[in-house]
């Protein structure tokens, strides 16, 4: 193939891997590393770079609606953006001594992990956690404006919280993905941050954690400019129509569809993976 | 300054990014396909990518020498270079609010970054 035909071939992929990632609520970085490696032959690392490299445009992109919502909240971001950007940098360079075929195998596993998270519902335990006082230390706790009413919140289990930030880090070096579900459970599941505080500040911090890991992936020459160009602007058109469409479209609906698709393909990871 | 007028910034900051970015990215990119487009695309085994792709200086020098694929790099490095940049912005707003406690966790995260940023080049 030359790159005439690969470069429109895989910016019509990931086109379709951002809108697929944007509906479903996985980030659009995720989808695209399988669609490079099973259907085009991508080697591994360099679907990991271009993949990474275009979860830094996607969130990027949509962090002016988050905003302009007024639920993301910056310090819990900041702070916890200590333990993701030390995480990925840990993760990226534990990359370069793991073989593909294991990072494959790992690969699957956790977008295993998120198309089951995608399919179920969130449940809580009933009884909340006692206040933490690191949270009221450092100023954590907030307010947000929820249908018209002020809603103040309180954040728990900030310790826990942020080893499980420097585990989601560590992943999203690892496997090149902004590793937003992960960082949403970490801060809806963990330390009860109403959800769509979760999901916006979330979306803040996967740029952080990925520009600590791009960097070491560039310098190890992970990011190929003839696949990461045709992805960054593919993955980033699909996640900015997505975010169009979602409120048109019978959401719930798709997103188990779009499970069913992303699990088959994770666990064609897996199977990629064992047979190396 | 407010949290929430740092964060109005930062949003506008990571837009503008995106959008500068995005745009080198396809200006290089069609470059690249007017130059090269007649080549083989090969990516099925790692191959590294030569210091014109990687290092910081030389992605630059590369980039302003006009030379495709490293424009492409160059927009990439200004993709990466967005949400630092945001950082740094949040450590002058922190600054601004008087909020000792926050500069300091900024700091922190921001030289994480930056060493990120410069370990490559180091390294080589």
């Amino acid at each position: 193939m030359t790159v005439a035909e690969f470069t429109p071939i895989v910016a019509a992929a990931s086109l379709a891997a951002g809108l697929l990632g944007s509906l479903t609520g996985l980030g659009g970085g995720v989808i695209v590393t399988p669609v490079l490696t099973l259907f085009l032959g991508v080697d591994l690392r360099y679907a990991m770079g271009a993949s990474l490299i275009s979860a830094i445009a996607s969130s990027s992109g949509a962090a002016a609606s988050y905003v302009r919502d007024g639920y993301s909240n910056i310090r819990i971001g900041m702070f916890l953006e200590i333990a993701t950007t030390l995480g990925a940098l840990t993760g990226a360079f534990l990359n370069t001594h793991i073989s593909t075929s294991v990072l494959s195998i790992l690969f699957g596993l956790v977008l295993l992990q998120s198309a089951w998270q995608t399919m179920g519902g969130r449940k809580h335990t009933k009884n909340p956690p006692p206040d933490d006082p690191l949270s009221e230390k450092l100023l954590l706790d907030s307010s947000f404006q929820d249908n018209g009413r002020e809603r103040h919140y309180k954040v728990h289990r900030v310790k826990t919280g942020f080893g499980l930030m420097f585990g989601a880090g560590t992943l999203s070096g690892l496997l090149g993905i902004g590793s937003g579900s992960l960082k949403v459970i970490a801060m809806d599941q963990a330390m009860r941050i109403p959800f769509k505080v979760s999901t916006a500040t979330s979306n803040f911090m996967i740029g952080v954690t990925a520009a600590a890991s791009a960097s070491v992936y560039l310098s190890r020459g992970y990011i190929n400019p003839g696949i990461v160009m045709p992805v960054m602007l593919g993955v980033l058109a699909g996640s900015l129509l997505g975010a169009r469409l979602l409120s048109r479209l019978p959401v719930t609906l798709l997103r188990r569809i779009f499970a069913v698709v992303v699990g088959v393909m994770a666990i064609q990871m897996i199977v990629e993976g064992i047979r190396g | 300054m407010t949290d929430r007028s740092i964060e109005r910034t930062l949003s506008t900051l990571l837009r503008a990014g995106v959008l500068i970015s995005g745009l080198i990215v396809l200006a290089g990119g069609i470059y690249y396909l007017a130059a090269h487009g007649g080549e083989f695309a090969d990516y099925r085994q790692f191959a590294g990518q030569p210091a014109a792709h990687r290092i910081i200086g030389q992605i630059a020098a590369s980039a302003f020498a006009l030379r495709a694929q490293s424009v492409i790099q160059f927009g990439i490095l200004a993709l990466i270079a967005t949400p630092i940049l945001r950082v740094a912005v949040s450590l002058v707003g922190f600054a601004m609010e008087r909020d000792a406690k926050y500069v300091g966790i900024t700091a922190l995260v921001l030289a994480l970054l930056l060493f990120s940023l410069i370990e490559g080049a180091i390294r080589d």
